[in-house]
C-alpha cells in the first residue's frame, strides 16, 4: 500500500525545522530552497508551532490547474512532480488552500511528495509515514 | 562569503564577497575592522553593525546562533552579543555570511532583506510603541515570509537610547548583552527583517549525510545535550545555591533562602506551559512558563502570557533583587521582555539602587517609587522608569551601573566588569577572572564559574588565566562557526574538521584551534583599538564568601596584570 506523511500530534511542535532543512538535504542542498515542508510558528511562538506540507488530496486542484502536466496526481494523493516539464507559472501555488506548496529561488517549486525522509529527523515524534488505500 | 551592505543614510545597499574567516565571530571582527574607525561615538551614525552567521548554519544542526558586533554604548567598547531563534537560518537562506548595517536613517524605519532584495519601509506609525511584542506582531502581519523569516526588533527601551536596551528575534531570544538595542534606536531603525529562500549544494552529499546523522544522534542520543533536554538552564539554581554561588541581593549573599521556590525544578513543576526551539535545534531548551493574572478589579476575568525563563533572568530578577517567588519573577520578566531591556543589566541596575537608596546615597525623590528587596511592584515601576527616564537619576541609571555609581557613588557594590553588568555565578577566582580578561565581559567567554566547581587548591594565578584564554580560543572557533555554546560538548574538534570535509573544506584540528587564537588575538586588537582600559574589580567580591571563602585581591591583581601584559601588551 502506498504511503503517506502525516502528523501524529502537532500539538507536539517545537519549530526547530529539521524537517524542512531534511527535505533539502535529500536533493544535497544545505538550506530550505527545494523543501517541500515548512515550519511556521502560530503567529508568534507563544502560540506554538506547526508545519505546513501536503495532505495528499485525492482530488488535487494543483494539478488541475497545471498547464503542463509537471503535477500529476499520485497513487495514495497528492502529485508525482516532473521538474524539467515545469515552466514556473505558480498557478499551483495559488490553486493550493493550505500554502503546501513552495516557490524556489529558480523559479520552480518544492512540494511534499510524501517520501518520509523527514520523519527519520523529527526529534518530538510530530511526524510519520501512514499507509492509505490507493 | 557574500556579505549585505546596508547604508541607512542614503537608503541603498551593496554586495562584496570575503574570504573566509570562518565565519560569524571571525568574520565579524575582521569586517568591524575594515568597516569602523574605531574611536567612533556608539550612538552616532559611524557606528557600524555585523550580524554574522557561519558554513553551517544550514548545513548542521545547532549552528543557529547569529553574532551581532558593534560598538557597545553601554561599555564604550567592543559589543558583541549572540541570539538563536530564526535569525541564523534567514540569513544563511537569504545567501548572506553576514549583513552589515551603517549610517542613520532621518526617520524611523524598518528593513526587509528577502534574498537579494532590500526595502526601506516607513515605521513613523509605529515608532513610540513601548511594547516590543506589538511592534513585532504588527511587522510580522504585513510582511511575507513565514517560516522563513527572521524579525529582529527593538522595543521602547531601544527608541529611548537605554545603553542596555536589547535586540529581540522571534518574541524570546535576544541580542541581549552590551546595548544594541540603543545601536538600532540611535539609528533610526526600529527592526530588520530578514527572508531567506535558498542554501548551498554540498561537495560530498553521502559524507554530509553521515555527519549530518552522526551530529544528530550525538545531541539527541548521548548526555551532551542532557542539561538543556530536560530542565534547561534554570536546573543551576539549586546546585549555585548549594554551593553559595547564587549572587543574591546585590551580592551581599550567595545563598538566597527561597531557592527551592524558583528553582528551575519548580517552574518546571508548576510553570512551564511550553518548549521551543531555534531553527535547526532538536534541543528546543527555550522553555516557556504560563503566568494566569487576574483582572485587579474585575473577578472572574484571567490574562494568560507565555514567558520565557532562564537561568540569568531568575538570578538577575529573582535572587539578585530578593525576589522569591515565580510569579513575581515571571511577571517582572515579562516588563523587561516588552520593552526590550537586557534582563541581566536591568537586575543588576536596580540591585545596586535599592543598595544605594538604603545606604541614603540616593533618596526616594531619586527613585520615585520605594526600592526594596523583594518587593516586585516597586521594582515594575522602576523599569517602567529606566524606559521613560523621567528624572536625572533614571537617565543615569539607563546608563547602565558604571555610570551610575560614578555618579552617586557605591562603586564598591557596582557589579559591572568592564563596564557590563555581571552575570550570576559568584564561584570563585576564575569566574571573576573570567568577567574581567573575558573579551565580552560574559560568563559565556570561557566559562570561569565551570573551573572554579573543579578546582579544589588554586594553582597560581597566571594558570588560570592561561587555562581561561585558550577555552575561550576554542569558543573563537565555536562561535565562528555560530555553534550554540550549549552545544560544545558535540563540535569537537575532530567532529568539525569531518563537518567540514563533508561541504569541500579541507580544514584539520590543528587549523581550527590556530584559527581560534588568531580570532581572539585580532578581537582584542579591536578592542584596544576602541580604547580598552584595565577593568576594576569591584570591592563587593572580595567581601562576599563563596565556596572557596572569601577572595583575595591579590590573586585576581596578579592574574590581571599578567593577562596584561601577556595577551594584551604581548
Amino acid at each position: 500500500m502506498p504511503k503517506r506523511l502525516v502528523t501524529v500530534d502537532l500539538e507536539k511542535c517545537v519549530g526547530c525545522g529539521l524537517c524542512t532543512l531534511a527535505c533539502s538535504r535529500r536533493f544535497g542542498l544545505a538550506g530550505n530552497d527545494y523543501s517541500g515542508i515548512l515550519s511556521v510558528s502560530l503567529s508568534g511562538f507563544e502560540r506554538g508551532a506547526t508545519v505546513i506540507f501536503c495532505r495528499a488530496c485525492e482530488d488535487p486542484p494543483c494539478v488541475q490547474v497545471c498547464p503542463t502536466n509537471a503535477l500529476r496526481k499520485r497513487r495514495g494523493g497528492g502529485v508525482i512532480y516532473r521538474e524539467e516539464i515545469c515552466i514556473g507559472c505558480k498557478n499551483c501555488v495559488q490553486a493550493c488552500t493550505i500554502g503546501a506548496i513552495f516557490e524556489r529561488s529558480d523559479g520552480k517549486i518544492a512540494v511534499c511528495i510524501h517520501c518520509g525522509y523527514c520523519v527519520d529527523f523529527c526529534p518530538h515524534g510530530v511526524l510519520a509515514m501512514k499507509e492509505v488505500k490507493a | 562569503m557574500k556579505i549585505l551592505k546596508i547604508d541607512l543614510s542614503n537608503y541603498s545597499y551593496e554586495f562584496e564577497e570575503i574570504d573566509d574567516w570562518i565565519g560569524g565571530t571571525g568574520l565579524a571582527v575582521r569586517i568591524l575592522r575594515k568597516e569602523m574607525n574605531p574611536s567612533v561615538d556608539p550612538l552616532s551614525e559611524d557606528n557600524v553593525i555585523v550580524f554574522a552567521v557561519g558554513p553551517f548554519t544550514p548545513a548542521y544542526p545547532m549552528a543557529s546562533k547569529t553574532v551581532a558586533m558593534f560598538k557597545s554604548p553601554l561599555t564604550g567598547n567592543l559589543g558583541e552579543s549572540h541570539a538563536g531563534g530564526r535569525t541564523a537560518f534567514a540569513i544563511a537562506n537569504a545567501g548572506y555570511g553576514a549583513i552589515v548595517i551603517k549610517g542613520r536613517s532621518h526617520k524611523p524605519i524598518y528593513v526587509v532583506v528577502e534574498n537579494d532584495r532590500v526595502y526601506f519601509r516607513d515605521a513613523r506609525v509605529i515608532w513610540g510603541i513601548a511594547d516590543s511584542l506589538v511592534i513585532a506582531r504588527i511587522i510580522a502581519e504585513r510582511e511575507k515570509g513565514r517560516g522563513m523569516r527572521t524579525v529582529m526588533r527593538i522595543g521602547g527601551a531601544g527608541e529611548k537610547l537605554v545603553r542596555y536596551a536589547c535586540v529581540t528575534t522571534e518574541t524570546y531570544r535576544h541580542f541581549g548583552r552590551l546595548g544594541l538595542g540603543a545601536v538600532f534606536g540611535s539609528k533610526n531603525l526600529l527592526a530588520l527583517v530578514v527572508i531567506g529562500r535558498g542554501g548551498f549544494k554540498v561537495k560530498d552529499p553521502k559524507l554530509y549525510r553521515e555527519v549530518y546523522r552522526e551530529i544528530y544522534d550525538l545531541a539527541l542520543k548521548s548526555d551532551a545535550m542532557k542539561k538543556y533536554h530536560l530542565i534547561g538552564t534554570p536546573v543551576n539554581v539549586k546546585p549555585l545555591n548549594l554551593i553559595r554561588a547564587l549572587p543574591t541581593r546585590n551580592l551581599r549573599s550567595t545563598t538566597f533562602e527561597v531557592a527551592d521556590e524558583v528553582s528551575g525544578e519548580a517552574f518546571a513543576e508548576h510553570n512551564l506551559g511550553r518548549r521551543i526551539a531555534c531553527s535547526h535545534c532538536p534541543i528546543a531548551c527555550i522553555h516557556l512558563a504560563t503566568l494566569r493574572l487576574p483582572y485587579e478589579e474585575e473577578p472572574y476575568f484571567y490574562r494568560t502570557i507565555m514567558i520565557s525563563y532562564d537561568y540569568e533572568l531568575i538570578y538577575s530578577l529573582g535572587s539578585m533583587l530578593g525576589v522569591g517567588s515565580r510569579e513575581g519573577i515571571l511577571r517582572l520578566i515579562h516588563k523587561v521582555e516588552s520593552l526590550g531591556l537586557d534582563a541581566m543589566s536591568t537586575g543588576v541596575c536596580l540591585a545596586w539602587a535599592t543598595e544605594a537608596l538604603e545606604r541614603g546615597l540616593i533618596d526616594e525623590s531619586d527613585t520615585i517609587v520605594k526600592l526594596e528587596f523583594g518587593n516586585v511592584n516597586s521594582y515594575i515601576q522602576a523599569i517602567e522608569y529606566i524606559y521613560e527616564q523621567p528624572n536625572k537619576f533614571y537617565e543615569i541609571l539607563a546608563q547602565g551601573v558604571e555610570r551610575a555609581s560614578e555618579v552617586y557613588g557605591g562603586k564598591e557594590f557596582a557589579l559591572s566588569f568592564g563596564g557590563n553588568e555581571m552575570p550570576g555565578y559568584h564561584a570563585g577566582y576564575a569566574t571573576h577572572i573570567g568577567y574581567l580578561i573575558g573579551l565580552r565581559h560574559s560568563h559565556l567567554d570561557n566559562a570561569g564559574y565551570s573551573l572554579d566547581q573543579k578546582i579544589d587548591v588554586y594553582p597560581e594565578p597566571e594558570e588560570i588565566v592561561d587555562k581561561l584564554v585558550k577555552e575561550e580560543c576554542w569558543r573563537q572557533v565555536l562561535s565562528s562557526l555560530v555553534v550554540c555554546f550549549f552545544a560544545r560538548g558535540v563540535y569537537k574538534p575532530e567532529v568539525v574538521s569531518r563537518a567540514f570535509k563533508a561541504l569541500g573544506y579541507d580544514v584539520d584540528e590543528d587549523e581550527l584551534v590556530k584559527a581560534g587564537e588568531r580570532i581572539y588575538r585580532e578581537k582584542l586588537k579591536l578592542k584596544v583599538e576602541m580604547g580598552f582600559e584595565k577593568p576594576r574589580i569591584p570591592e563587593r567580591i572580595l567581601e562576599t564568601e563563596c565556596m572557596h571563602g572569601k577572595l583575595d585581591r591579590g590573586y585576581i591583581e596578579r592574574a590581571l596584570e599578567y593577562w596584561w601584559d601577556r595577551y594584551v601588551e604581548g
